[in-house]
């Protein structure tokens, strides 16, 4: 098809405005964060004066300082959450995918209804429960309740993607004498790896995301991830706003995502199209 | 895991035909043992603790007082129910879901058909639409909250802005801005579904269409928006359910003040902060069953197919 000059041009201003839209949070949170105290409440959208600041005082003090313990919890429960996960979706997502037995749509079905859960349901029984075994402020104790979204996510685009891949490979490999097992793991594995590797990400970002677990469920920074401990920071004293210091640990905790979506942007569409929109 | 008995036969398999019905059994097994894990845990996770909730929720239990426990029914529901805050969060909540889920239906729409549609520079515009949406919903509040904020916002700096209006000051004017940041965040999603539901329409049709004269508006209601349908269904239901469910962004901008609660900001005041696991609970419980409620009325009312994991059936 011809393309008129037109139309590129109309194509071109679209993209900007959609560019500018999707950006400008973001750069209005660096802009924040490179601020100085003085020039922090200028409601000027370029920073008249730059510093750094804002980000080593986050830092300073080492374990007890305002974020890296925070930063430290929420990348590994984030990750703990994620292999348990997609671990335990990839064994159920194969069974859906490629055995026959009855209940698939059961379960299916049970776990879209759980991912569509709305968690503060749960909060009050949790925050009861893990106060009487010991679990309140403990990273178990945040890692079992983000299974609630983790694991229906992981089953729905594992399913999504173990589906498309053939089956004929898996038989091949059982009429060359492999048992199911065998098949699955030396055949199907390293077939699924990349759908495996997509839920993955998707798990991740998720449980980097929770907040009302992680508000409701800790209540120090032993176990706080960036989220809350995000909405809990002090200014440097009581009559200064933390405005630069929370702009700071935005861009922070924004910069693993940025990453994961230049890098990945990809299967993170696949991923999340994938189960919704083709059954 | 390794030791799942496939090989074995298994002993009601002797009377049918043996391959087949052995072969069924195993795999069975190996399918329920395979599920059983992942069942158990999201059983574990969500459903004991409902359950739970539902049981906490018919009791008096304030761990302020903690001597004055004790069942009482069905009252907890009663107080929730009659009480002004409750109705006032309902209200808050739909309010918000019904706003944001309309623009990003629209935008998103718009977004989808660009993308679909894009001469270059595709892959620039996924990337810069799934910042929003892997941003995480607490920075995105933040971002939005500066931004509108009088003392250090730069909105109020734009010409035509008074310079001292205070948004999160009033219900509306803060309403308007969790909307936005709602919006920001999720139109992405919404467009990211709707290209994927546009990638399976025929462009044969579109061809077709355009030989029998039809313009671009026509195609777009007879032929873009009915095959749309279904796609547009799911994407419309995951929205719904996770706007209904508004918390991060209310929490940073106004914590609920200015009567800007949303039921489960209401839900979190109740059981967190006031300690009252009683109330909290049963407010728990019927947000729950809102949330059912919506479900239902998608699938039964406008007939949602809910997906079944995709490829073939």
């Amino acid at each position: 098809m011809e393309r008129t000059a037109k139309e590129r041009l109309a194509w071109t201003a679209g993209l900007a405005v959609v560019l500018f839209y999707a950006l400008l949070p973001v750069f209005w949170l660096l802009s924040l964060s490179l601020k100085t105290p003085d020039t922090v409440s200028d409601k000027k959208f370029i920073p008249q004066k730059f510093t750094l600041d804002n980000y080593t005082t986050l830092f300073s003090g080492g374990l007890d300082s305002p974020l890296l313990r925070p930063l430290i919890n929420s990348t590994a429960i984030a990750l703990i959450a994620t292999v348990i996960a997609v671990t335990l979706a990839a064994f159920t997502a194969y069974a859906i995918a490629r055995l026959d037995f009855p209940g698939k749509a059961l379960i299916l079905a049970g776990a879209l209804a759980i991912a569509m859960f709305p968690p503060i349901s749960v909060v009050g029984p949790l925050f009861d429960m893990w106060r009487a075994l010991g679990l309140y402020d403990t990273y178990p104790g945040l890692i079992i309740p983000y299974l609630t979204f983790a694991l229906p996510l992981a089953i729905y685009t594992l399913v999504a993607f173990f589906r498309e891949i053939p089956w004929e490979l898996e038989q091949a490999a059982q009429v060359d004498g492999a048992t199911p097992w065998q098949a699955f793991r030396r055949v199907i594995l390293p077939l699924a790896a990349p759908g495996v590797f997509t839920a993955a990400i998707l798990v991740f970002i998720f449980a980097w995301n929770d907040f009302v677990f992680a508000i409701t469920l800790t209540s120090s920074n032993d176990a706080r991830t960036v989220t809350a401990a995000m909405a809990f920071f002090q200014g440097e004293s009581q009559f200064t706003a933390p405005t630069g210091n929370i702009a700071a640990a935005a861009v922070l905790v924004t910069i693993p995502i940025i990453i994961f979506v230049l890098i990945f942007q990809r299967r993170i569409v696949a991923g999340l199209t994938a189960g919704a929109v083709k059954g | 895991m390794t030791a799942v008995p496939i090989g074995r036969k298994s002993r009601g398999a002797r009377g049918g035909p043996v391959q087949t019905s052995d072969k069924t059994k195993a795999e069975r097994k190996l399918a329920f043992m395979l599920c059983a894990p992942a069942v158990l845990a999201m059983l574990l996770v969500t459903v004991y603790p409902i359950l739970y909730a539902i049981v906490l929720s018919m009791q008096t239990i304030d761990l302020r007082f903690p001597e004055e426990s004790g069942f009482v029914g069905l009252r907890n529901y009663g107080a929730v129910l009659s009480s002004e805050l409750w109705w006032s969060g309902v209200f808050f909540t739909t309010a918000v879901t019904v706003v944001t889920v309309a623009i990003e239906l629209v935008l998103g729409i718009a977004l989808a058909l660009v993308m679909h549609r894009a001469i270059f520079g595709r892959g620039v515009v996924r990337t810069s639409v799934l910042i929003p949406y892997g941003i995480v919903t607490v920075v995105a509040a933040f971002a939005w909250f500066f931004a509108f904020d009088p003392s250090s916002g730069f909105v109020n700096n734009l010409p035509g802005v008074a310079q001292d209006k205070a948004w999160f000051g009033d219900r509306w004017s803060a309403f308007s801005v969790i909307t936005m940041t709602e919006v920001w965040k999720t139109t992405p999603f919404m467009a990211l579904l709707l290209l994927a539901g546009l990638a399976t329409i025929d462009e044969g049709l579109y061809e077709a269409a355009k030989v029998d004269g039809a313009n671009a508006v026509q195609r777009f209601f007879r032929i873009t928006l009915p095959l749309l349908k279904p796609a547009l269904l799911v994407a419309l239901l995951f929205r719904t359910l996770d706007a209904f469910r508004v918390f991060d962004s209310i929490f940073i901008m106004t914590r609920g003040s200015q009567n800007t609660e949303s039921v489960s900001i209401l839900g979190y005041n109740q059981l967190i902060s006031r300690l009252n696991l009683g109330l909290g609970s049963a407010v728990s419980v019927l947000i729950f069953l809102l949330v059912l409620l919506i479900a239902f009325l998608f699938v039964r009312g406008f007939g949602t197919t809910v997906p079944q994991g995709g490829g073939k059936k």
